[in-house]
């Protein structure tokens, strides 16, 4: 049902498309900066760099509009968990946006060095991270909290294919030394793509609360191991 | 889609029609408030000439012609104060024949009346009162026995009137009071400046008589005041207590909705009912006094007690009901929310009303007529059972009376009835302000 | 022997806490019903007060709140046409009992008003009032005390000290309104109900109020009706919601306006009505 104060639901969602928006951005960024790298796109990755600025920008509309909200329409219940979602999440897809930037630089240093050709794992990690952002926002523009959990359980499978990356990588450095720049790129552009999955696991977690009203426990289980991992032989393996 | 709605359009606020209708409207104002100032001034003029006649005519009411003349008051005839205890020496003096001394003073002054019958006459130039004026004085002086003293006495009431101008001198004699043979000795006695209208406090202090001269409205004051304190002595409690119960505890049903009506029809009963009422009950069936002020003060009671109880059952109801729950709230009981708080609170608008009715009760003749009240009564009423008479039924009385004297005489009292009104109304304007409170 | 009266204090001590899960409500509702002649207007209430908390009752106008409050000191009484059922029991004790005392009951239940209501009389006598009809007070002196004591709690003391003659109907708004819960907790009340208190209060003055309910929580327990869900929000410890008569929700405040359990409370809460 709608607000009795018709300009109440305006600025409601005024808010949602602002999001909606800075979701979009993130996910155009995202697979952007994936195509800049895989094409060694110099010109496109600058673009993505650039492209930041936007996001950043929505944030700031984001914040100046929930702050408003809260000054003039005191919200409570399910408006009051939109808009406090909304900050956050505005927060969460700023930080997303500013991986995908990371991955435009990297790709930019990439370029400069030889070509070499990447594990296939990243690829996959850059397809389901994209995925899962477009399905969480999808989530969020249909307010969907079950949807929003399912990319939340996904995550688990980002993390597995991190920490294949991970070990891949750790292996070409081993066997190609002389791309050693290009690898710790790679490496840290993988820690990216697992950084927006987790992420999107944010997203989702705010879209569920806003929607159930019960703040979800953090009890999935962690699958990202590469912080533990050593030089071992298992590592290599 | 909607269609261009006539309030879409901006309203044209200058156009021809508008300000013909502004117009319109302004001088419709204006016939409004002259219409109304109109009223207002008709009303005021009818007060106006009302108040004038009364007073104009009333005034002279309150003076009456005295003559002066030189009394002899022999020993032998008034009996001596010094051998005499004061008492013996009032009742000698209230024996004596002091209309005689009058005479004989006037022989002085007029030595052409000889005869007994022109003597007669000459005598009546004084009112009849003056041998009780002559006697106060004597009694109250003892030692003027056996003086000479000049003094002014009370004229008649026909000569008074001519001295106020209330006789027409110049009709012919037969068809005037007094004669051409008066008016010669009245001209000889204001000549020698012997003639003085006087203010005349016996109208004040005395009560009814047949002679205008000596009329006076105090009976029919104290009557008035007896009756009134009866009937606020009665209508006050009653009406209050009745107005409480029915505002405070009475169930809201068709019994109390009967009583209502039927008090509400009581106050539009014509008074004279009320007096058949007291007739039968309390003289007829409950035997108490005739003309009593106590069976007035009964019977404008139940006259009264209608607009006692309509005005406090107002005045009860306009105490704000947060007061009430204030009370209520803090463990008040019904009586405590009442005398505490509601009761102070309607003071005010009851006592108004009290007063109110009062004053309608003070002007009230019709039912006091039924209860015998309008009898001829001298003396002072000396209680709430003796015969006495009311103010409003001496003017009734005085108005009937054929003597002329006695036109002045009403108005006077109708302008004394008016002091009265107006004065219980200060008393509730004042009480109105002494209770007033804001809440 | 000293060991004893130690364990008992500290026994004693600790039992706050043991009651806190399973204490008994100072004043508890239990499927109450009020009719207005025909009309149905408070169905099947179930509802406790405890002592210091503060209990918001909300709901749109008409939805029976104020008529439920005013039947937890019997205010309703007084209108003929009204009848209540089901029980209310202060302190286990039902109100509508043949033995209870209505007068009495108002003490120890009070009531504060929607528009400040003083007597037209001095500040000193409104709040002597109640004492005095209840004989609370042997001399002046005590009465003076618990005169000064109260205006103290209600944070008016040092707005009128110096003019306790003057009249209480003489006082801004907001003051007359604490006059008015001073007047309320001069007769010891264990329980006080508010009907809108603030309602014809500017923000200060609305301010000062709900500062005061506030530090009054610890010694009573309180029911206020509100039309204000931020005031709701800002001074209760539990909120029920009311609706047509029925009571839809009750819970912590917090919860209830943060996550709702019936849509009809968040329609309500969010500006949703329709």
């Amino acid at each position: 049902m709608e607000h009795i104060v018709k300009s109440y639901d305006a600025e409601i969602r005024e808010l949602r498309s602002l999001i909606s928006r800075m979701g979009g951005l993130v996910e155009d960024q995202l697979s952007a900066a994936i195509t800049a790298l895989s094409e060694y796109d110099v010109e496109l990755a600058a673009k993505v760099k650039a492209g930041d600025r936007q996001i950043d920008d929505l944030e700031i509309q984001v914040e100046n509009t929930a702050v408003s909200i809260f000054a003039r329409r005191a919200p409570v219940a399910d408006d009051l968990r939109e808009i406090i979602s909304s900050l956050k999440m505005s927060a969460v897809l700023e930080r997303a946006g500013d991986y995908a930037k990371n991955i435009a630089k990297r790709t930019i240093a990439i370029a400069q060095e030889r070509p070499v050709g990447f594990p296939p794992t990243i690829v996959q990690m850059s397809e389901l991270a994209a995925t899962m952002l477009r399905d969480v926002m999808d989530a969020y523009v249909r307010h969907n909290a079950d949807a929003a959990m399912d990319v939340w359980y996904r995550d688990e499978q980002l993390d597995n294919l991190h920490n294949t990356a991970y070990r891949q990588l750790i292996a070409r450095m081993v066997e190609m030394p002389d791309h050693i720049n290009t690898w710790t790129h790679l490496l840290m552009i993988a820690k990216n793509l697992e950084r927006i999955g987790d992420q999107t696991t944010n997203l989702a977690e705010q879209i569920y609360y806003s929607v159930k009203g019960t703040i979800l426990e953090d009890t999935r289980p962690k699958h990202d191991l590469t912080s533990s991992v050593t030089s071992g032989p298992d590592a290599s393996a | 889609m909607t269609t261009p709605s006539k309030i879409d359009s901006p309203t044209l606020w200058d156009s021809k029609e508008m300000q013909r209708r502004t117009a319109r409207r302004y001088r419709q104002e204006r016939i409004f408030r002259a219409a109304g100032l109109g009223a207002v001034a008709i009303s005021a003029l009818f007060l106006v000439v009302l108040l004038g006649n009364i007073i104009s005519q009333g005034t002279g009411g309150f003076f009456q012609t005295y003559i002066e003349t030189e009394v002899e008051l022999p020993v032998k005839v008034l009996g001596d104060p010094r051998t005499m205890t004061p008492e013996e020496f009032a009742n000698s003096v209230r024996r004596a024949n002091m209309l005689g001394l009058v005479a004989k003073s006037l022989e002085e002054t007029f030595p052409e009346v000889t005869s007994r019958s022109e003597k007669r006459a000459l005598i009546k130039i004084f009112s009849t009162g003056v041998r009780g004026q002559l006697a106060q004085f004597v009694t109250e002086n003892p030692n003027v026995v056996g003086t000479r003293q000049k003094l002014w006495l009370l004229a008649s009431d026909d000569i008074d009137q001519v001295v106020k101008g209330n006789i027409d001198t110049e009709t012919d004699e037969g068809d005037r009071r007094v004669s051409d043979r008066e008016l010669a000795w009245l001209q000889k006695l204001e000549d020698a400046g012997r003639v003085d209208v006087k203010f005349h406090t016996t109208f004040l202090t005395s009560g009814d008589s047949r002679n205008p001269e000596m009329a006076g409205v105090w009976g029919a004051v104290v009557g008035s005041a007896l009756t009134l304190f009866v009937t606020l002595i009665l209508a006050f409690p009653v009406g209050v207590l009745t107005a409480i119960y029915l505002e405070e505890f009475a169930p809201q049903n068709r019994f109390t909705d009967f009583l209502e009506i039927n008090i509400n029809n009581l106050a539009a009963v014509p008074s004279i009912v009320f007096g058949l009422l007291g007739l039968a009950v309390f003289i007829g069936t409950m035997h108490l006094p005739r003309s009593a002020p106590l069976v007035g003060g009964f019977t404008l009671a139940l006259m009264t007690l209608p607009t006692i109880i309509i005005a406090s059952r107002a005045a009860i109801k306009a105490v704000p009901p947060s007061i009430r729950d204030a009370a209520r709230g803090l463990g008040a009981s019904p009586m405590q929310v009442i005398f505490h708080h509601v009761l102070p609170l309607a003071m005010p608008g009851i006592l108004t009303g009290t007063i109110i009715g009062m004053a309608q009760a003070l002007g009230e003749t019709a039912p006091l007529l039924m209860i015998g009240m309008v009898a001829f009564i001298v003396d002072i009423p000396s209680g709430i059972t003796g015969a006495a008479t009311a103010l409003p039924v001496q003017v009734y009385l005085w108005a009937d009376s054929p003597e002329r004297a006695f036109a002045e005489k009403t108005s006077a009292a109708i302008m004394v009835l008016l002091f009265f009104l107006i004065m219980m109304n200060a008393v509730a304007i004042k009480l109105r302000q002494k209770f007033e409170r804001k809440w | 022997m000293s060991a004893m009266p130690d364990q008992l204090s500290r026994m004693t001590e600790a039992m706050p806490e043991v009651t806190q899960t399973t204490r008994t409500p100072k004043m508890a509702a239990r499927d109450v019903h009020v009719y207005y002649g025909e009309t149905h207007a408070v169905k099947g209430v179930n509802l406790d007060l405890h002592q210091d908390e503060v209990t918001a009752l909300i709901g749109p106008s008409g939805c029976g709140k104020s008529t439920f409050l005013r039947c937890l000191n019997r205010m309703n009484d007084t209108v003929a046409t009204c009848r209540v059922e089901g029980s209310i029991t202060l302190d286990g004790k039902d109100i509508y009992d043949n033995k209870i005392d209505v007068v009495q009951l108002r003490a120890r239940v009070g009531m504060v008003f929607q528009k400040p209501n003083p007597f037209p009389k001095s500040i000193y006598e409104n709040v002597a009032y109640g004492p005095r009809i209840h004989g609370l007070a042997e001399t002046r002196l005590d009465l003076d005390e618990i005169v000064a004591t109260s205006l103290e709690k209600a944070g008016l003391w040092n707005e009128v000290k110096d003019r306790l003659d003057t009249p209480g109907t003489a006082l801004s708004g907001g003051q007359q309104q604490r006059l008015c819960i001073a007047r309320a907790i001069a007769v010891n009340p264990e329980v006080i109900l508010m009907d809108e208190p603030c309602s014809a209060l500017d923000p200060i003055a609305t301010a000062r109020v709900e500062a005061l309910i506030e530090e009054l929580k610890g010694r009573y327990a309180i029911a206020i009706v509100t039309h204000s869900m931020q005031q709701a929000a800002r001074i209760s410890q539990k909120t029920a919601f009311f609706h047509l008569g029925n009571l839809v929700e009750m819970g912590e405040t917090t919860q209830i306006f943060t996550t709702p359990r019936e849509e009809r409370t968040r329609d309500y809460i969010t500006g949703r009505f329709g």
